[in-house]
């Protein structure tokens, strides 16, 4: 365990400073520019976690994000812990702190592995199969799936680090800074074009920056050290913003994407404080060059997961880059040329490879003739059949491939090893291609799918192994070739490069390699993390899931956190072999974003919290908070909900600030209902259209309500407009509504009445409101208005003036939604507060009393005016709400009206607007109840209370109510059945208070 | 008969290498004719069928679906089962659906996991609250278990949820029904997939319809890319696609088919133990089984028929899950994906006869389809096999749209369209 | 996220916009005159296409002006974007 297998010269990890980790507990060192994976590989850890669903061992077996086993929980405070964090990803930093996850109680020793014993038991959909019995007994079964299931655990405490978003345009997006992606971004940005680099590593450069080896040369030098030129030149670049740690998740429609920066994750605890942890870049790109390379496949053959199972190009990187050595005694089995540049790796650091098992009979290439000449032992035509040891691999068995490979025959041999590099050939990665649109081809010839050059959705393209090219001059001199189009081109400084590089000379390719047992008695694992073997996907078949999909679902296959990025083209392959179909016509599953998971953190930026959405105030707020007013949040507003005094609850506020408006004064700020300003020769005609009721005669300096419909004839909005001249109005809308008003008026004007003169304004915000109702009203304002005449006769009830307070412009309307004398103020907002002070200065003597919406509410119920969205539901009519005077019964048109007239809406026991009292005038109903005539079931529900409060002014309980024909059934008793309880109630007129209306003039 | 599912079934195939399991259902090539055709292989499609067949004796008959079955919603949604729905006409439709549910992985003999760990809704303004109120109030009195909580039970049945009065949106409370809960998506089209086959019921798939032939008012048969199938009678279960059906016999119908988008996180330990909606901070979530935090997005307002939406629906879902659950900032997006809902003006769906006889359509589930999917099954089968509707789905017919009589069940869904 | 070429202001990003659905469902001039069966019509019944669709957008947080577009609901694919009362430019 405490051996060390670090390879003491590298230039890309800085070994003069040693980091402090701990992996389970225990004290750990590393160096700064390791990742996770690499510094437990050097101290020749390779147990990292513990699988789905048999918990079987498993290793580290990549260097990216692919990685399917060795993912980690990091951290374990509880606001800032990470599940699922990938081992071969996150960057070595001092104090780092991770734990093997899904097992218990140690990845050592784990209890769940017993369903590795199990397994027999639980192939593919076993779940659907059984549980089933006794029938309420799933729920007990399943508390054991879930505990079982899941891999990290959540953090419990909410997140302390913040999160960005920002913005990006430019010319041209190059996604991947391997060689194809360097060369892309260097001749867009030589170009002059206004170019993004992003690569989700810490160093650019991609594999080839530690290709270190004469058998890959770029003008005769190393294609390592030819690159590193490229790459100090590209920095040079003024017009070129290169992004590290960086990647792409998503490509959408229109070359939107978005990439995900990381800032912070690979600093220590400390320096991170006060930085952003990660932003997230909106892209648009106006083109877009795919480079973002390929991953190496796995070899599918029994016991194929354990512990020390590296991909060959991952053991290259390890030794390569980070200097460390993934085991002292390694073999090597593959079915193309890669694994033998890990033997050539392996060689240089000292460490012999045993041998290379070769599925092929004759690769013969100059990479393989150099390994053999370097007296390393192939094995041609071989494969390995199993593997053995649990927590480590200790040995693996090899016998001959039959001609056509479909079994093994001849002698067992048997090699010891305690790491077995893999290699199954390459993928492209096509995922941003075809989340973007693209649609792919199959490549028989080496089986892989690639973008289709003839169905690319946007101004994109893929360059490099993610377009399909494998060999460093074809990945060159395409990816410069195609840019050169792409891009529009002349020339380039790269046009006559001489590339040496070894060719592959033979192909074969087995998806499912044959055992010398019996399928059932095999482990060929397809799926790592999610335990999915090709038994599985065979008995998938079998069971007649036959589409990619079925088995996807069925086997879950490529559902693990890697989304299948190391065993789709398995499963694929393995589906084709068994149905005898062409790989290109099965397709593949489709490529969701994002690309590698992604923080919801990242995605919510900073809207979240005081910014999860716009807070609107009024310009009187301020006032409100001093005087301690609750608040209500209507849309995005606050209002004062009530005034508490001297810890009044809610109920006892409510009944002062009620009994004062009525007896002297109250008074309300009114400035969140929507005001829209009308102006326009055709002003009355477009009102007319919109309201229900007539407007052409309204006298400039008259108010009047208004009922707004739906085109279904549904009651929308209400309000009240005043005429301020002969083509001016200022309408008022609902809080709530006011911007869906504008909108469906603007939408009315713009598309069906573009030939009506009428401009819409919205003055909500510019305007505050004020309401001031009460028998003293009248000398309030005339304090503060002393040279208006306020005779009814002068300035009568819906009515309106222009004035002055203070030498501030005002509206005053004389409307009322209380039923008491009242007059509205609305003064530019920037003067409201002083206006608003000036009142209550004024009303002092009359004890003006501040009310909010709660008052305002139980008021206009004593009147029996609606509220809509509380009184309706937008199943109202006009007539349901008993407002048939509304109608403007000569009018030839208006919104809604022929709705009016349907089979249903002309319906006499339509649910209908009426009031309730209770028989107990001290029994409040809860708003949303429900009535019914008879409790004998099955109970037939006529309607539901839509407001009630109890009325300090009438000294009892009201209600309003919608209930089926209750136009008619004034007086009919009816039930409020409760939980516990149920309550009479007698159905009433609407109005309870003051029905004659002789307050409003008082 | 197939090989019936059981722990003893799985532990004798277990002995045989799992080789002898028969096929779930067949894949069936179309005969020429057919006493009905089922348009669409989802769930509630794949369900028609195994009720016409189980309970209307209709064994000839078949269901074609162009791609794969259960490939469309029934797979991409977030498998929200629950009947606490307002209107009198909902509730016996989503409650006769959830008493199939209660039964159906024992009359399946395929376990299709429903889990009744409740469904909860909250109420984040005094609206809502009245809201809320009003429909747990009709639910109880329509028998349906729903109990109003206030913000201490809730925090109480679902600890993670962030009930401080401080945010910007404070729960006020929530409606809850026990019996309520979640199953899996894919296991309701297989397991009605071989129940319908086990009573002859043909299911072709990668089998797309290409039109409609009638003779004046009556059906005769469909085209497909297999050919010319002869029928007297067609069930279009087409959901996102049933406009595109419709329009080959020149109907229109109240419909627009808008992206839905989801999501999951990675999976992590048991962490939310119920389903949670939230209609004014526009959230819902819940855990799979798995370990994945399932979280249903909104609808964009434009048609598509991608099924893919705007990235802005997903940033303003998972902010609204983490005002909610501020412990999820760190969790991953796994994956995300869309769907094709066809959203009716009302929210309600349509199960009805059409003008043209023999041609029935079931769609218009909108973002909630899924609960329904025995009951819708159950019910338009019976509209299907006896030509009228069963009194359940009496409400639900394309009349409405002309008389005015709709279902409007807008407040129901948590989703604003 | 679209990118939506106003006919007024130019291309920007979707979030600026908000689609009104099917364009071309003229306001029936005389409601009074029609059935219940053809008020439903205009009302609800949707051409819902898979295919070329003439929609209206409205550039809502910005010059607020509605507009028509052209846009393939198959693959989102703008063709066309046209001021209201023209006709479609393409077919």
């Amino acid at each position: 365990m405490s051996k060390n297998l670090r390879i003491n010269k590298n230039k890309f990890i800085d070994q003069t400073a040693r980091i402090l980790f701990k992996f389970n507990g225990k004290k750990l060192y590393g160096h700064k520019g390791d990742t996770l994976a690499s510094a437990l590989l050097a101290n020749n850890i390779h147990l990292v976690g513990r699988s789905f669903k048999y918990h079987r061992p498993r290793g580290i077996m990549t260097c990216g994000s692919e990685e399917p086993n060795a993912i980690v929980q990091i951290g374990n405070d509880p606001a800032l812990t990470d599940p699922n964090v990938r081992a071969t990803e996150i960057e070595l930093y001092d104090g780092l702190e991770a734990f093997s996850q899904n097992c218990w109680p140690s990845v050592n020793f784990d209890i769940g592995g017993i369903n590795n014993f199990l397994s027999p038991l639980l192939p593919a959909g076993f779940y659907y199969k059984t549980f089933m019995w006794p029938a309420s007994f799933w729920e007990k079964y399943e508390f054991f799936i879930r505990h079982s299931a899941g891999l990290g655990k959540s953090p419990n405490k909410p997140d302390l680090d913040l999160y960005d978003h920002q913005y990006a345009h430019c010319d041209v997006l190059v996604i991947g800074g391997g060689i194809s992606g360097i060369l892309s971004a260097k001749l867009s940005a030589e170009k002059g074009l206004n170019t993004i680099l992003v690569d989700d590593k810490n160093n650019l450069g991609g594999s080839t920056l530690y290709q270190d080896d004469n058998a890959f040369k770029i003008n005769n030098e190393n294609s390592n050290i030819w690159l590193n030129k490229q790459i100090e030149d590209l920095k040079k670049l003024p017009n070129l913003t290169i992004k590290k740690r960086t990647s792409v998740a998503a490509f959408h429609a229109y070359n939107y994407l978005l990439a995900r920066e990381n800032l912070t994750d690979h600093l220590s605890l400390h320096e991170r404080k006060n930085k952003i942890r990660q932003r997230l870049w909106k892209i648009r790109a106006k083109k877009v060059v795919i480079a973002t390379g390929a991953i190496e496949r796995p070899l599918i053959f029994s016991n194929n997961d354990r512990p020390g199972i590296i991909l060959s190009s991952s053991i290259k990187k390890y030794i390569d880059y980070y200097g460390v050595k993934t085991g002292e005694n390694v073999s090597l089995f593959t079915n193309n040329d890669s694994a033998y540049e890990a033997a050539i790796s392996l060689n240089k650091s000292g460490v012999k490879v045993k041998v290379i098992i070769d599925i092929r009979e004759n690769p013969n290439s100059v990479l393989t003739e150099k390994i053999e000449k370097a007296g390393i032992k192939i094995l041609k035509g071989y494969t390995v059949i199993d593997t053995n040891g649990y927590k480590r691999i200790k040995s693996f068995d090899v016998k001959k491939l039959s001609k056509d490979g479909g079994s093994v025959v001849g002698e067992k041999i048997t090699y010891t090893c305690d790491c077995l590099g893999i290699s199954g050939g390459w993928t492209p990665m096509v995922h941003l291609f075809t989340q973007s649109g693209g649609k792919l081809k199959f490549r028989n010839s080496d089986n892989v799918f690639i973008p289709d050059e003839n169905k690319i959705p946007s101004e994109q393209i893929s360059v490099g192994s993610s377009n399909g090219d494998f060999e460093l001059d074809d990945v060159v001199n395409n990816t410069i070739k195609s840019i050169m189009v792409f891009l529009k081109l002349d020339k380039s400084n790269y046009e006559q490069l001489n590339i040496e590089c070894s060719k592959e000379k033979q192909k074969r390719n087995i998806w499912l390699l044959p055992s010398d047992k019996p399928m059932s008695k095999t482990k060929p694992f397809l799926d790592f993390q999610n335990d999915s073997t090709a038994k599985d996907v065979k008995l998938a078949l079998r069971e007649g899931f036959k589409s990619i999909e079925h088995v996807k679902r069925y086997t879950t296959t490529g559902m693990g956190t890697d989304q299948g990025k190391l065993s789709n083209m398995h499963a694929l392959g393995i589906i084709a072999d068994t149905t005898g179909t062409n790989m290109g016509e099965l397709g593949t599953t489709t490529f969701r974003p994002p690309y590698t998971p992604l923080t919801f953190g990242a995605i919510v930026g900073r809207n979240v919290g005081e910014f999860f959405d716009h807070t609107r105030r009024t310009a009187i707020h301020n006032w409100h908070v001093e005087n301690k007013a609750e608040f209500e949040n209507v849309g995005q507003w606050k209002r004062p909900w009530y005034f508490p005094k001297n810890g009044e609850t809610m109920n006892q506020a409510v009944q002062r600030e009620s009994k004062a408006a009525r007896e002297s004064a109250g008074i309300l700020d009114a400035s969140t209902l929507g005001k829209i300003d009308l102006q326009g020769e055709d002003a009355s005609e477009f009102l007319n259209r919109v309201y229900t009721n007539a407007w052409s005669k309204l006298a400039i300096g008259k108010c009047r309500y208004g009922l707004m419909l739906n085109e279904d004839g549904m009651v929308y909005d209400d309000g009240v407009t005043t005429r301020l001249g002969e083509n001016h109005y200022i309408m008022t809308t609902t809080t709530g509504g006011a911007a869906n008003v504008l909108t469906k008026l603007e939408d009315y004007l713009q598309t069906e009445w573009p030939d009506l003169n009428v401009y819409l304004t919205s003055v909500t915000d510019q305007y505050s409101t004020m309401s001031i109702c009460g028998p003293n009203s009248k000398k309030i304002i005339k304090k503060i208005i002393p040279n208006l005449d306020l005779s009814d006769d002068n300035f009568p009830h819906m009515s309106f003036k222009n004035s002055k307070i203070d030498n501030v412009n005002c509206r005053i309307m004389r409307i009322s939604f209380t039923g008491e004398h009242s007059y509205e103020i609305n003064v530019q907002s920037n003067f409201a507060l002083n206006v608003w002070e000036k009142c209550m200065e004024a009303g002092k003597e009359f004890n003006i009393t501040p009310y909010g919406t709660e008052t305002m509410h139980l008021l206009r119920a004593e009147k029996g005016f609606i509220i809509t969205g509380q009184d309706t539901d937008g199943t109202l009519t006009p007539s349901d709400l008993q407002m048939d005077w509304i109608i403007g019964k000569k009018k030839y048109d208006f919104i809604g009206k022929r709705s009016l007239y349907r089979s249903d809406t002309i319906r006499e026991d339509r649910k209908q607007f009426i009031g309730l009292l209770t028989d107990d005038p001290k029994e409040v109903l809860e708003e949303g109840a429900q009535l019914v005539e008879s409790l004998e079931k099955p109970i037939e529900m006529l309607g539901h209370v839509t407001s009630s409060y109890f009325s300090p002014n009438l000294n009892k309980s009201i209600a309003l109510a919608v209930v089926k024909s209750g136009k008619k059934l004034k007086g009919k008793k009816l039930i409020v059945p409760m939980e516990n309880k149920n309550i009479n109630v007698t159905i009433t007129d609407t109005v309870f208070y003051d029905k004659e209306n002789k307050r409003l003039n008082a | 008969m197939k090989n019936k599912y059981s722990i003893f079934s799985l532990i004798k195939n277990a002995f045989s290498g799992h080789e002898n399991w028969q096929r779930t259902w067949s894949d069936a090539t179309p005969k020429k004719e057919y006493d009905a055709i089922i348009i669409g292989g989802g769930g509630h499609g794949l369900a028609t069928a195994y009720y016409l067949a189980k309970k209307h004796k209709m064994n000839n008959i078949a269901v074609v679906e162009k791609g794969w079955i259960g490939g469309g919603n029934t797979g991409r949604n977030t498998t929200i089962i629950r009947s606490n729905y307002l209107w009198d006409a909902s509730a016996g439709l989503y409650d006769h659906a959830l008493k199939i549910w209660e039964g159906l992985s024992q009359e399946l003999n395929y376990n299709v996991m429903f889990s009744q760990r409740g469904v909860m809704n909250l109420a984040h303004n005094l609206q809502d609250v009245r809201d809320l109120k009003r429909r747990t109030h009709a639910n109880r009195l329509n028998g349906i278990d729903a109990v109003w909580l206030n913000t201490e039970e809730v925090k109480k049945f679902c600890p993670i949820i962030n009930t401080s009065p401080n945010i910007r949106y404070p729960v006020l409370g929530g409606t809850l029904q026990k019996r309520a809960g979640t199953a899996r998506h894919d296991a309701v089209a297989w397991g009605y997939a071989r129940g319908a086959d086990q009573m002859g019921v043909d299911i072709i798939q990668n089998c797309e319809v290409k039109g409609i032939k009638r003779i004046g008012d009556k059906i005769e048969g469909i085209e497909t890319t297999k050919g010319f199938i002869k029928t007297n009678k067609i069930g279009v279960v087409a959901a996102g696609h049933s406009s595109v059906i419709a329009n080959m016999v020149g109907m229109r119908l109240p419909l627009e088919s808008k992206p839905l988008q989801a999501l999951v996180s990675e999976p992590v330990k048991p962490i939310i133990d119920t389903v949670v909606m939230s209609n004014a901070v526009h959230a819902y979530v819940s855990q799979s089984d798995k370990g994945e935090l399932v979280i249903g997005a909104g609808t964009d307002s434009y048609i598509s028929y991608t099924q893919k939406g705007s990235h802005n629906v997903v940033e303003e879902t998972l902010r609204a899950i983490l005002e909610l659950y501020p412990i999820f900032s760190r969790m991953k997006m796994l994956r995300q994906w869309g769907g094709i809902v066809d959203i009716c003006p009302d929210a309600s769906p349509i199960i009805s006869k059409t003008q043209i006889k023999g041609l029935y359509f079931n769609c218009g589930w909108g973002t909630g389809g899924f609960k329904a999917t025995p009951g819708s099954g159950d019910l338009f089968a019976h509209t299907i096999a006896n030509d009228e509707p069963h009194k359940l789905n009496s409400s639900f017919n394309l009349n409405r749209f002309v008389s005015g009589d709709l279902v409007d069940e807008h407040g129901a869904a948590a989703v604003a369209h | 996220m679209f990118l939506i070429n106003c006919p007024y202001c130019g291309e920007r990003d979707q979030s600026e916009f908000s689609c009104g659905g099917e364009a071309h469902i003229e306001r029936p001039k005389q409601p009074t005159e029609l059935s219940d069966d053809q008020w439903a019509e205009y009302l609800f019944m949707r051409k819902n296409v898979k295919g070329i669709q003439f929609e209206r957008w409205n550039h809502i947080h910005g010059c607020r002006k509605w507009f028509n577009v052209a846009r393939d609901t198959s693959n989102d694919k703008i063709h066309a974007v046209y001021k209201m009362g023209e006709r479609p430019p393409i077919k």
